[in-house]
């Protein structure tokens, strides 16, 4: 079928070529070249005719052909299909930046969360040491303020006494006199009968020299 | 005997005519236009890729599906490649390199399917394709540097007296870039599509010779079985080179002085 095809076609261009000299002199020699090849061609089954992709009256309706179906080609790839891929690649990446960034800035956040965690933290264990200081100091100054208190009181109450001692001490010793003399006197006046108070104290003050 | 003509398959038929440019109106002169089966895998390719990419990427899903995770690997792929050889300004010529690639590749893998026509097994379609791109190359590259775009034959280095030899050395290789550029992509898609059809034809051929042929026939047959999967390599390979080089060329053309 494709050969029946080829030769119908290649006969109308045989017949052409016996009227083409004749209409267009100048016009016909490369024309007839062309013809001729194509003839012997088709009528020889291929066989030693043109090689075809060498049979130059192919080429004007192939290069038609690829000039309106590459140029169309190139029309579509520039203006739909390419900005089209080359938009869903650059949203794509655009999505996937967007998303690193709030992945960025979420861990930053947490980041930021922890410091001021911590930041309070220490503060609250300094205060709380500042609190417990503050309060043994405090307890501390009351508990000396108290021990002073009782301290000086004590030994007011020492002084005071130490000198009552003292005083009754002092008493005492005037008495001794008194008592010695009469305790001699009275030992006296067992022993030898009535002596005169002034002779013994007198004694009693010589005895004590 | 067409069956297993190799040649046969890169025939280019007419499935309508279109017009005729010039000549004087009678059939046969001036230049003819029409719809041909080249014509039609041509607009086939496109009408792949194009829907294959506004399709699957439709829903602009944040988290892609399959048929986007594809999309967006190719673009990706070609993405990186004009990164990393022409630099980030090369980027403003993504979409030429990613069409570039795109075609070549889906052209050669529907081509990969039998009876199925190859676009860029014909010579004129890989050179319109390579004369694209060193136009771009030579046009880009004098608007944008002016004069110092000619510093391209002038490495940077090289000793004033080796320069008249390495100069014009630079100059042929350069001019020669539109050439090799269609010809690798031409030939290896050619020379895949003919190796793989004489392969097969043999199966063909030694089957028809009775029952020694036939067993005869399993070497071709794995043979063409290897070669398809070497032809898909070569199919991907060659769109992938195209893409390369037309990148590594426009960094020539963005920073002439290398």
């Amino acid at each position: 079928m494709v050969t029946q095809a080829y030769a119908q076609e290649a006969a109308a261009p045989a017949e052409e070529h016996v009227e083409a000299p004749a209409t267009d002199a100048v016009h016909a020699d490369p024309t007839a070249d062309t013809h001729a090849t194509t003839e012997a061609h088709a009528g020889e089954d291929h066989g030693s005719g043109v090689f075809p992709p060498f049979d130059p009256a192919t080429f004007p309706s192939q290069l038609l052909w690829l000039a309106i179906t590459f140029g169309a080609l190139y029309l579509l790839m520039s203006r739909v299909a390419l900005p089209r891929i080359g938009g869903i690649l650059a949203n794509r990446k655009a999505i996937i930046d967007a998303d690193l960034a709030a992945a960025d800035a979420s861990r930053q956040k947490t980041d930021a969360a922890i410091a001021a965690y911590e930041a309070a933290l220490a503060a609250a264990k300094s205060k709380a040491q500042g609190i417990a200081n503050e309060s043994r100091e405090a307890i501390q100054a009351d508990l000396a303020a108290k021990r002073s208190a009782v301290e000086a009181d004590l030994t007011a109450k020492v002084t005071a006494a130490e000198a009552r001692i003292s005083a009754t001490k002092a008493e005492a010793l005037t008495h001794v006199d008194e008592i010695a003399t009469e305790t001699a006197q009275t030992v006296v006046t067992q022993l030898v009968g009535d002596v005169s108070a002034d002779s013994v104290r007198a004694a009693v003050a010589k005895a004590k020299e | 005997m067409a069956g297993t003509d190799p040649i046969h398959q890169f025939v280019i038929q007419d499935i309508f005519k279109l017009f005729t440019l010039g000549g004087d109106g009678t059939e046969g002169s001036g230049t003819t236009f029409a719809f041909t089966n080249s014509s039609l895998f041509m607009v086939a390719t496109v009408a792949i890729i194009s829907l294959y990419l506004i399709l699957s990427t439709g829903s602009k899903s944040v988290i892609p599906g399959r048929a986007q995770l594809v999309s967006e690997l190719m673009y990706e792929f070609v993405a990186n490649m004009v990164r990393s050889a022409a630099g980030s300004a090369g980027m403003k010529f993504f979409p030429l390199v990613f069409s570039l690639f795109t075609f070549i590749f889906v052209a050669n893998m529907l081509g990969m399917v039998p009876y199925f026509f190859t676009v860029t097994s014909h010579i004129i379609v890989t050179f319109a394709l390579s004369m694209l791109v060193f136009l771009t190359v030579v046009i880009y590259g004098f608007v944008k540097n002016g004069p110092k775009f000619l510093k391209l034959f002038v490495p940077s280095g090289v000793p004033g007296y080796i320069l008249p030899i390495v100069a014009p050395i630079e100059f042929i290789s350069f001019m020669s870039r539109p050439i090799s550029l269609s010809v690798r992509l031409f030939g290896n898609i050619l020379a895949g599509h003919i190796t793989l059809k004489v392969f097969t034809g043999f199966i063909v051929t030694m089957s028809s010779l009775g029952f020694l042929g036939i067993l005869g026939s399993a070497l071709p047959l794995i043979m063409a079985i290897a070669l398809t999967g070497l032809e898909f390599l070569v199919g991907a390979v060659q769109a992938y080179v195209f893409a390369v080089l037309t990148c590594m060329y426009l960094n020539d053309a963005i920073h002439p002085s290398h």
